[in-house]
């Protein structure tokens, strides 16, 4: 659509930036404030300049929570991606069945994240849980409070059962706006499956599944609930991602300074995120998608 | 001539998909199952016998929960601050989406990736700050706070997604309402709005979803008075001797707003998360 430039337009999105401006850049500011500076109690603060910033550069603890986060990633976008392209592909196109998948399909995505921690703590636990139960049952040891494998399983296998359904809507969204004529034309040329997928199929599932792909990643590298919930970072730091050990940083130890260098580094991480996120979404405006 | 609609091979590879999908929901069902299960129970069937369903069902859990006001009270703060959330998310939203839909202006697309970057931000680097500045401005422990942390993501969601939608109204409906002596106030509330009900219905839903599946930010401001029910339901876990049939129901009372309107909104499922963008 045609935009006519009117720089009136500012007063209304005035509200929102005052409102945005208040609920973020305040308490960003706080946080740079606190990274760049020390205090000894009695709200007495000295300037520290960037020595947060080297400390928990070379501090072991961030770098091993960075590493935990980004296997945790990589391990559920590998999982998730293909599934739920591959769900979405069998899914009923049109009539009641194709409701029916949407709508249990969706009801994961829509439960609060801490029930979804709980609904996973209960079902995984080798006592009164029925994963857990019948695993224990086939002689399969499984404990995910000690085994550290077994914590890494059990929080992963419920990301997927939180989240595949989301990559397998948009995909879906994306297979149902190929219009018909290109399934015919690969029919009169006797295509196989596998190229219909290949050539038509994927190109134009592309622009929502790098959608898809972004919000996993951004979503699945600030989660926090739902490990809390279920491992509570453990055994021991196990399943400590990023987030759980900035808040035990933070609201647990009150290490004002390392934590506010950590969510500077952080935010940045994100912010870059952010923005290729962006690029992607704008070049889909521009296609029409 | 292309008669493509039922071949032989076609039939069988139905079949395929239907044992696909079959599998997929199974999955799905089966942990929510076992909460409903649990929440039927009574606690000493639940740790004594390993039952696939209710023997004793009971419904002492939901009675309990819906009696005791240390738990309902946490259903009730968490719907005050999230209805709070969604209205004040809305009413800043739609001007603003408005603006970025129809005009450029000077640094619009900037603002538009920033309020994205609010929309991605970890809320965990959120909480100390936002526990600090709403204790120094006394709203600590109340609803309008945690409906105003909530807007850091929220706000931005719905720009978002209604600009996705308004974006599709055709700007000659704006100008004829200009020509015919329409004022902006008067066009927007009784043409505009309506073109766009179900965007804002969408919107509306999304803000009061992602509103209410959140903990930490809410756990984080509340202590008594404004404690949610996702908070209450965590503290109860670190005791000795849980109580697992409660625990269960009060899940399941969780996941019935979700459950509720999940019919109306299957189709805009995954609109709402892309931001409005697919």
């Amino acid at each position: 659509m045609e935009k006519t430039v009117n720089q009136k337009a500012w007063f209304l999105i005035l509200p929102v930036l005052l409102l945005v401006a208040f609920s973020a850049v305040i308490p960003l500011m706080t946080v740079v404030n606190y990274s760049v500076q020390d205090t000894f109690g009695n709200n007495q603060f000295f300037w520290a300049g960037l020595e947060w910033f080297e400390e928990m550069l070379q501090s072991e603890r961030m770098w091993d929570a960075l590493g935990r986060q980004l296997m945790f990633s990589a391990v559920i976008l590998t999982i998730q991606v293909p599934l739920g392209v591959f769900v979405a592909l069998n899914m009923p196109k049109s009539g009641f069945w194709s409701s029916f998948c949407l709508v249990v399909m969706s009801l994961p995505l829509l439960i609060p994240w801490n029930v979804v921690g709980t609904i996973w703590q209960i079902f995984g636990r080798v006592d009164i849980g029925l994963l857990g139960y019948t695993l224990d049952a086939l002689g399969i040891s499984y404990n995910y409070t000690q085994d550290t494998f077994a914590a890494w399983a059990t929080i992963i296998v419920m990301d997927v059962w939180h989240w595949t359904s989301l990559v397998a809507l948009l995909a879906f969204a994306g297979l149902k706006s190929i219009p018909d004529a290109y399934y015919q034309a690969a029919k009169i040329d006797q295509a196989s499956r596998w190229a219909i997928f290949r050539y038509i199929e994927l190109p134009k599932m592309m622009g929502v599944l790098m959608i898809a792909i972004l919000l996993r990643f951004m979503d699945s590298f600030m989660i926090y609930t739902e490990p809390f919930v279920v491992t509570g970072g453990g055994p021991g730091n196990a399943t400590t991602l990023l987030s759980i050990d900035l808040v035990k940083m933070a609201l647990g130890q009150f290490d004002l300074g390392p934590a506010a260098a950590f969510s500077i580094m952080y935010y940045l991480v994100i912010l870059l995120i952010s923005y290729v996120f962006y690029t992607v979404m704008t070049n889909l405006d521009k296609k029409g998608g | 001539m292309f008669d493509a609609t039922v071949t032989p091979k076609k039939r069988f590879k139905v079949k395929g998909s239907v044992v696909v999908m079959t599998i997929y929901l199974l999955f799905l069902m089966l942990p929510i199952y076992w909460l409903v299960n649990m929440s039927l129970k009574t606690n000493t069937e639940v740790l004594n016998e390993f039952t696939l369903w209710p023997r004793n069902l009971t419904f002492d859990n939901y009675i309990k929960i819906l009696t005791d006001p240390s738990w309902y009270s946490g259903y009730i703060n968490s719907i005050i601050y999230v209805l709070l959330n969604t209205v004040i998310s809305l009413s800043v939203a739609l001007p603003a989406a408005y603006a970025f839909s129809r005009y450029h202006f000077m640094g619009d697309k900037h603002l538009f990736f920033w309020l994205l970057t609010n929309r991605m931000a970890p809320p965990a680097v959120f909480a100390l700050p936002f526990f600090q500045l709403y204790s120094s401005v006394g709203l600590f422990d109340t609803h309008i706070a945690v409906a105003l942390a909530h807007c850091l993501f929220n706000v931005p969601l719905a720009v978002w997604i209604l600009e996705g939608f308004m974006r599709g109204v055709p700007k000659e409906i704006d100008e004829t309402a200009y020509i015919d002596g329409y004022s902006f106030g008067k066009f927007f509330v009784k043409i505009f709005t309506p073109l766009i009900a179900s965007g804002i219905g969408v919107a509306a839903f999304f803000c009061f979803m992602f509103s209410w599946v959140e903990l930490l930010l809410s756990r984080t401001l509340t202590s008594v008075d404004a404690k949610p029910i996702s908070a209450i339901m965590t503290r109860t876990q670190g005791a000795a001797g849980i109580d697992w049939g409660v625990l269960a129901a009060a899940g399941v009372l969780t996941i019935i707003p979700g459950a509720l309107v999940i019919y109306f909104v299957r189709n805009y499922i995954a609109k709402g998360f892309a931001l409005g963008r697919v």
